[in-house]
């Protein structure tokens, strides 16, 4: 009964969203194109947090780091006159899941307010790393100039064909993240959140698992990475910047933590809410921020709680 | 580079150490009794600052100024407290961030409107101004000396009273076992508040003396704020004698790290491969020191609770 | 001939000022059912805690089959075959009784690094989860959150948590805590039909399921045991009775 609805309104989703390239067309209005776009590409983003937020019970508050390597992994090849797509993106991934490797292995020994301040650390250090290369633009930043090249594949300069993509990949990120929780790996992770002592009990360790999520979400979020600087043509260390750390777990929790599609209801939720509360006012910040302690106070279950029904 | 330098930038890094400390005091404390991740500690630091100018320039009087912004910050953190933080002492951490995340928002751009974006030059009267001679014929900024002797002033006080007086022992007995002095008839919901206006003032202190050093911008609270995060994550959490260890070395170190790495790294690179990696490894330097700390003792060097 | 399969020498463990465990001598035999009964803040679950590996003894040995596992931790004792139940019920709330048990199971079935086939519907962990939950009397409940269960049935699916890892060695720790009458009964004769070849070593404040379990009781007072041997021994022990039984009396 429950899953059906889930399955319906899932599939009403996509449909809205396949939707959006010709009706922007036709009410000649590319900018919704363009912002359902980026929501989309915040929503993949969001997405490969809730593994391990949702999921996996890691309050990491480092995530958005992952958009900015993967964002500069895209810029700097390119600014080397490297514009391969499959290349740049394969770096994007890789580098991602490096530093997400490289960061969990320390981090995750640790848990509680020590977790989430440890990361936020070094989120933070990437940005100031990213800020003192002059070469890369420094806090400035970077134009993309030259846009990933896939030769024969897709021209991501074809607006309508870089949404499709984006919304292909968000579509198997989906996919692959709802086969991922439920197998075996998924289950150990979800279970050493809900008991972690009852875990070690039956004979896991969860640290080997954790990374692993850590990894995995840390590389999606630098596919994510890829995507955004292609989208916005520029990237600068502000992707990094621990606010938008704090904006990618508000999506996921403003959705729903207990659902895989959750986190998407809330890329759109937020970004959406935001775009027009600053077409409205330029103090947006003062009413969003409110709204947001509001909604952690309030809100238990998240959109995707409210949609779907109680039993996830 | 010479002994004068060398001494200048220690004072400077102690004197760092010691604004980071009363940061890391407050939200140490507060997070030791009451448990809560504050985000929003920065914003009480900008808004210490903001509202000690305000007051300054309002009353012509510098004195006048920090009392003034020193109330006005704990009563904001008193009224932020009530309001907002109290349903949050029983959530999950994962809530609290999130709540106070949105409390970040709303100062920053309160005082946007309040007083505009654009970074403020706050002045100082003419008796702070000028320098100190001191040995090695250092000429040294009279205010920044000030800054290190409140500080270290102030952490004698916190020592005084968390070691020797009543108040200290219920902090004490609340960091390691909260029920337990909620058993023992404490009116905790006092204590809580009480606390959080003491580190609110803390943090507003820093803020206010910070002032006239850095500038007073909207956002200034979140760059201090991460720094504060890896002092406690070094010192570790809960402890005032974590945070004190940990600010002074994380003072020192960044501040150290910012005047000399550069400069050490040329004599053994090229001019230009020094420039480059100099200041990156410079700003990244603090961060590497808690990654090493916590590959080694993962609960910081002091820790509240072992 | 029945061999020592666990053995402690010397177990210590202090809080602070308080001595928790006190040069703890025990010895359990391969296939006996091993109560240890002592008076509230005896430091019964702090002992049982130290062999099941979730604390660390401050000085002392644990020897498991002869191997000195004291430095390992949960995990690693569990998957040399330790099961343990827990005092207050630790079960997880938002998976199904059938998923609890499963999840038990796949611990020791081959690697859980799998990333593509939904566990759930994995019939090596399927099959064996519910014969388990029959065994424990939950096999019409198997479909329900661990959470929604009456408080007799969470401890049952506490044992069958701990049954289905396949241990050498179950360390319950009150399974009956909390429990009425007839769950008591249902709980006595559930551990009674374990007893053929698993050691089980089994923490316990009623008299009536000790009695009629145990081969042999330790009696743990003050961190201290201060006498071992065949429960008609131990209820006779007058040491016992004043430390004990007396109490009991009294209250």
């Amino acid at each position: 009964m429950n899953s059906r609805r889930r399955a319906i309104v899932l599939a009403a989703g996509l449909v809205l969203l396949a939707a959006v390239p010709p009706v922007a067309a036709l009410a000649n209005q590319p900018f919704y194109l363009d912002l359902v776009r980026r929501v989309m590409i915040f929503a993949i983003a969001a997405l490969s947090l809730n593994l391990i937020l949702g999921y996996g019970g890691m309050v990491s508050f480092g995530h958005a780091a992952y958009l900015g390597v993967g964002a500069y992994a895209v810029g700097v090849l390119a600014h080397y006159g490297i514009n391969n797509g499959y290349l740049q993106w394969a770096l994007a991934i890789g580098a991602s899941a490096l530093v997400a490797l490289a960061i969990g292995a320390v981090s995750i020994r640790t848990s509680g307010v020590y977790f989430i301040m440890i990361t936020l650390a070094f989120t933070q250090m990437l940005y100031y790393l990213g800020i003192s290369i002059a070469e890369y633009g420094g806090d400035d930043g970077m134009r993309l100039a030259v846009k990933s090249q896939f030769p024969g594949l897709i021209d991501l300069n074809d607006a309508n064909a870089f949404y499709y993509l984006v919304l292909a990949i968000l579509v198997l990120a989906l996919f692959l993240g709802q086969r991922l929780v439920d197998s075996r790996f998924g289950m150990v992770l979800r279970a050493a959140r809900s008991n972690e002592v009852r875990t070690r009990s039956i004979g896991f360790s969860p640290y080997p698992y954790r990374l692993a999520a850590f990894v995995i979400a840390g590389a999606v979020c630098g596919l994510a990475g890829a995507l955004l600087v292609n989208h916005t043509a520029y990237l600068t260390p502000e992707f990094m910047n621990w606010t938008r750390s704090g904006e990618l777990m508000f999506m996921v929790i403003l959705g729903g933590m207990a659902s895989i599609a959750g986190p998407v209801l809330g890329a759109f939720a937020l970004l959406l809410v935001e775009d027009a509360l600053s077409g409205w006012t330029q103090h947006w910040q003062l009413i969003l921020g409110p709204l947001l302690v509001l909604s952690v106070l309030f809100l238990r279950r998240g959109l995707a709680g409210l949609l779907f029904g109680k039993n996830e | 580079m010479n002994f004068v330098l060398v001494l200048e930038q220690t004072l400077n890094g102690l004197q760092l150490g010691v604004m980071l400390f009363l940061m890391a005091a407050g939200l140490t404390l507060v997070f030791g009794i009451m448990n809560l991740v504050n985000l929003a500690h920065g914003s009480l630091y900008m808004v210490g600052a903001y509202l000690a100018t305000y007051f300054y320039q309002a009353t012509g009087s510098y004195p006048l100024g920090v009392l003034l912004g020193l109330a006005g910050t704990m009563v904001v953190g008193i009224a932020v407290e009530v309001i907002a933080l109290r349903t949050l002492y029983e959530r999950e951490h994962l809530d609290q961030v999130l709540a106070t995340f949105g409390l970040i928002l709303f100062f920053n751009e309160l005082m946007a409107i309040l007083w505009g974006r654009a970074a403020i030059y706050t002045t100082l009267p003419d008796y702070l101004t000028g320098h100190v001679e001191l040995f090695a014929g250092l000429r040294y900024p009279l205010y920044r000396l000030v800054i290190i002797a409140v500080g270290l002033a102030v952490a004698g006080l916190l020592w005084f009273v968390v070691a020797r007086t009543r108040l200290g022992m219920l902090i004490r007995a609340g960091a390691s076992n909260r029920a337990m002095v909620a058993a023992l008839g404490v009116n905790v919901r006092l204590l809580y508040t009480l606390v959080f206006g003491f580190g609110a003032a803390l943090a507003g202190l820093a803020g206010l003396m910070s002032g006239p050093i850095h500038v007073v911008q909207p956002g200034m609270g979140e760059l201090i704020l991460i720094e504060v995060f890896v002092v406690i994550v070094i010192g570790g959490i809960g402890s005032i004698r974590g945070a004190l260890a940990g600010a002074l070395i994380v003072g020192m170190a960044d501040t150290l790290g910012r005047a000399f790495v550069r400069p050490m790294l040329a004599t053994v690179l090229s001019t230009t491969a020094a420039d480059t990696a100099g200041p990156a490894l410079a700003s990244i330097l603090i961060y590497l020191l808690m990654a090493i700390v916590l590959a080694l003792k993962p609960q910081g060097l002091f820790p509240a609770r072992s | 001939m029945n061999r020592t399969l666990l053995e402690v020498r010397g177990l210590r463990k202090s809080f602070g000022a308080l001595l928790a465990s006190d040069d703890v001598d025990l010895e359990v035999r391969e296939g006996e059912t091993h109560a240890i009964i002592g008076p509230n803040g005896a430091g019964k679950t702090t002992l049982i805690s130290q062999l099941a590996g979730n604390l660390l003894p401050d000085r002392g040995r644990v020897l498991f089959a002869g191997e000195d596992i004291t430095a390992l931790s949960a995990s690693a004792r569990a998957r040399r075959g330790f099961a343990r139940s827990f005092q207050i019920t630790s079960i997880y709330p938002d998976f199904t009784a059938l998923e609890n048990v499963m999840l038990a199971v796949q611990a020791h079935s081959g690697s859980s690094f799998r990333f593509w086939r939904p566990a759930r519907e994995e019939a090596s962990l399927r099959s064996p989860a519910s014969a388990i939950l029959e065994e424990v009397g939950l096999s019409g409940r198997s479909g329900v959150l661990a959470a929604n269960l009456a408080h007799g049935e969470q401890r049952a699916l506490e044992i069958a948590t701990a049954l289905a890892t396949r241990p050498r060695l179950l360390l319950l720790d009150e399974p009956v805590a909390g429990m009425g009458a007839e769950e008591t009964q249902r709980m006595i004769a559930l551990l009674a039909s374990l007893k053929g070849g698993k050691t089980l070593i089994l923490v316990e404040h009623d008299m009536d399921a000790v009695f009629s379990l145990a081969d042999r009781i330790s009696v743990l007072v003050y961190g201290r045991i201060i006498a071992t041997g065949a429960p008609e021994e131990i209820r006779a022990n007058p040491e016992v009775r004043r430390a004990y039984l007396g109490e009991e009396v009294a209250a």
